[in-house]
């Protein structure tokens, strides 16, 4: 369980960043992170593993305050996938990667090895085992600081902006591993812009702008919710601006994935034929 | 043209032969590792110049062949947007930023001051001039790596994934910049991007490439065929939803790539 109350925080001499967040997120929850460039997304979850403490209020993982733990307990169960991969990739190879935060935890070697070509397979990754991280395109190196953080298996994950630089089938891969992740127990919390990409897996969002929690509902609630979206320079998906501009037809506004769509328009086309 | 990167077992890219025309807005897709980055590294000289590897054939940008120009030749011609912002600001304002390329140019003070107020207003970032980039969102940072290319009023500018940082809102605006700049401006515009679904509108030309090939080449509709899905570029969702009800038996006079007119076809059929 994640849980803030009266959460606010602000960088040294700057204005405040989170303005007063309360939020519970249930353990297995799948949740997307929503809201305008600058609206604190990123710094939310830098308080979730304590790489930030709140400037007030509370963030509390699993019941424990984030100001009696550390990064380095922490992180053990909150896994967090920067959305730059270059700030958090260090090591000679791809496997190296992978290994280096379970030997910090202890892990013996013959673990490492499984655990490590286990991941790299499930992400497309396991030519590159031995490549360096840097000769990667940006999307590849996305994939591995994401494998470097499951290999440990924490509890719960947090993706930041992983869909940027992933093509077509990689962010299919991506929705389907992000749903195995959740189905296996673990909480997902991914921070996105990509409105397509959350109107297909359809999460809880929470949706921020200016350091505030303006929305709190379902990716049907908000996605279709022209001015709630609009403060949070969002857009509507396109399928939903689709069914939107085709309210007037008898067509149901709150669809925003292609199926039920095809199917939604089928019923449509049915009834006048 | 074809490239090998050193140590490399294939080739990046193989057997290109293409023409660009001026001002023509061009959008450059495939998956992951098809070869699109290499290709914008040659266009700024990148390639042969810095990264090192087995170059054949030849390329000619603005007259200039590559091969026989610095990368700093070019880059009054060619300007580069990269995906990741971060890697491209430096100065300790963003105003110092977008002012270093016409500075360096040797422009005068005047026309420096000009194109920087200037680059700064088309980008919506006028407010920010005197903030440090690192202290910028993702988008902010975004925004200022485009302000420092235009400053150089190029004659091509290639954006690399541009508006991948930006929120869907700030996405549109840039786009919406960009694609004046290519109107007004003439500058001949090569778009790097995934997701299809937001350049569909604004590109005349799409270029869909698979390892290190160009497989197809056309306007938009030309190439959001059957062909597109096979090798996996992301169609708009509109198109998928249409290709779907076309499946299903439904005809439509074409297969509409915006929403605007899947609306129009949607609504005649719905209404009779």
């Amino acid at each position: 369980m994640i849980e803030t109350e009266g959460l606010k925080f602000a960088y040294p001499g700057s204005p405040e960043v989170l303005r007063g967040i309360d939020l519970k997120i249930t353990d297995g929850e799948f949740v997307a992170i929503m809201g305008e460039n600058g609206a604190g997304k990123t710094t939310l979850v830098k308080t979730f593993n304590g790489l930030l403490m709140p400037s007030a209020g509370t963030v509390r993982i699993d019941g424990v305050d984030t100001r009696d733990s550390s990064v380095a307990k922490l992180s053990r169960d909150v896994g967090l996938v920067f959305q730059n991969p270059d700030h958090q990739l260090f090591s000679e190879t791809v496997r190296e990667e992978l290994a280096f935060s379970l030997r910090n935890f202890g892990y013996e070697e013959d673990t490492i090895d499984r655990r490590a070509a286990s991941i790299l397979e499930t992400l497309d990754l396991a030519r590159y085992a031995e490549s360096s991280p840097f000769v990667l395109s940006g999307g590849e190196r996305k994939r591995v600081a994401l494998a470097a953080v499951l290999v440990w298996n924490p509890k719960h994950i947090i993706l930041d902006e992983p869909t940027i630089g992933q093509d077509y089938q990689q962010k299919d891969r991506l929705r389907n591993f992000i749903i195995q992740l959740n189905a296996q127990g673990k909480t997902v919390i991914v921070i996105t812009h990509d409105v397509e990409f959350v109107a297909e897996c359809k999460p809880r969002i929470i949706l921020l702008s200016r350091g505030l929690v303006i929305g709190d509902r379902s990716s049907e609630d908000i996605l279709t919710d022209g001015a709630l979206l609009d403060r949070a320079s969002l857009t509507r998906p396109q399928i939903g601006a689709l069914m939107h501009e085709l309210k007037d037809r008898g067509l149901p506004e709150r669809t925003i994935d292609v199926y039920s769509a095809e199917q939604a328009i089928l019923r449509a086309l049915g009834r006048k034929e | 043209m074809s490239f090998t990167y050193t140590g490399a077992s294939k080739p990046s890219i193989e057997d290109i032969s293409l023409g660009i025309a001026s001002g023509e807005f061009v959008v450059l897709t495939g998956p992951s590792g098809c070869g699109k980055t290499t290709i914008c590294r040659c266009l700024n000289g990148l390639i042969p110049n810095f990264y090192s590897g087995d170059f054949a054939g030849e390329l000619t940008v603005d007259g200039m062949n590559v091969k026989e120009h610095t990368t700093a030749e070019l880059a009054s011609h060619v300007g580069m947007v990269f995906q990741n912002p971060e890697n491209q600001l430096f100065s300790l304002s963003v105003e110092r930023d977008v002012a270093f390329g016409p500075e360096n140019l040797g422009l005068s003070r005047e026309e420096t001051r000009r194109r920087v107020d200037w680059a700064l207003d088309v980008t919506g970032i006028s407010h920010l001039k005197d903030k440090p980039p690192y202290e910028l969102s993702g988008g902010q940072q975004q925004r200022a790596a485009i302000a420092a290319v235009l400053a150089m009023q190029p004659k091509v500018m290639i954006l690399d994934e541009p508006t991948s940082f930006l929120d869907p809102k700030s996405a549109l605006e840039i786009l919406q910049v960009i694609s004046e700049l290519n109107q007004k401006l003439a500058i001949t515009t090569i778009l790097v991007e995934h997701r299809l679904d937001i350049v569909s509108t604004h590109a005349n030309r799409v270029i869909v490439m698979d390892n290190g090939r160009v497989v197809l080449d056309g306007t938009p509709k030309d190439v959001y065929g059957e062909h597109a899905r096979l090798i996996g570029i992301g169609l708009p969702r509109v198109t998928t939803l249409f290709n779907l009800l076309q499946r299903d038996g439904i005809q439509f006079p074409q297969t509409p790539i915006a929403v605007d007119e899947a609306a129009d076809m949607l609504r005649k059929m719905l209404s009779r």
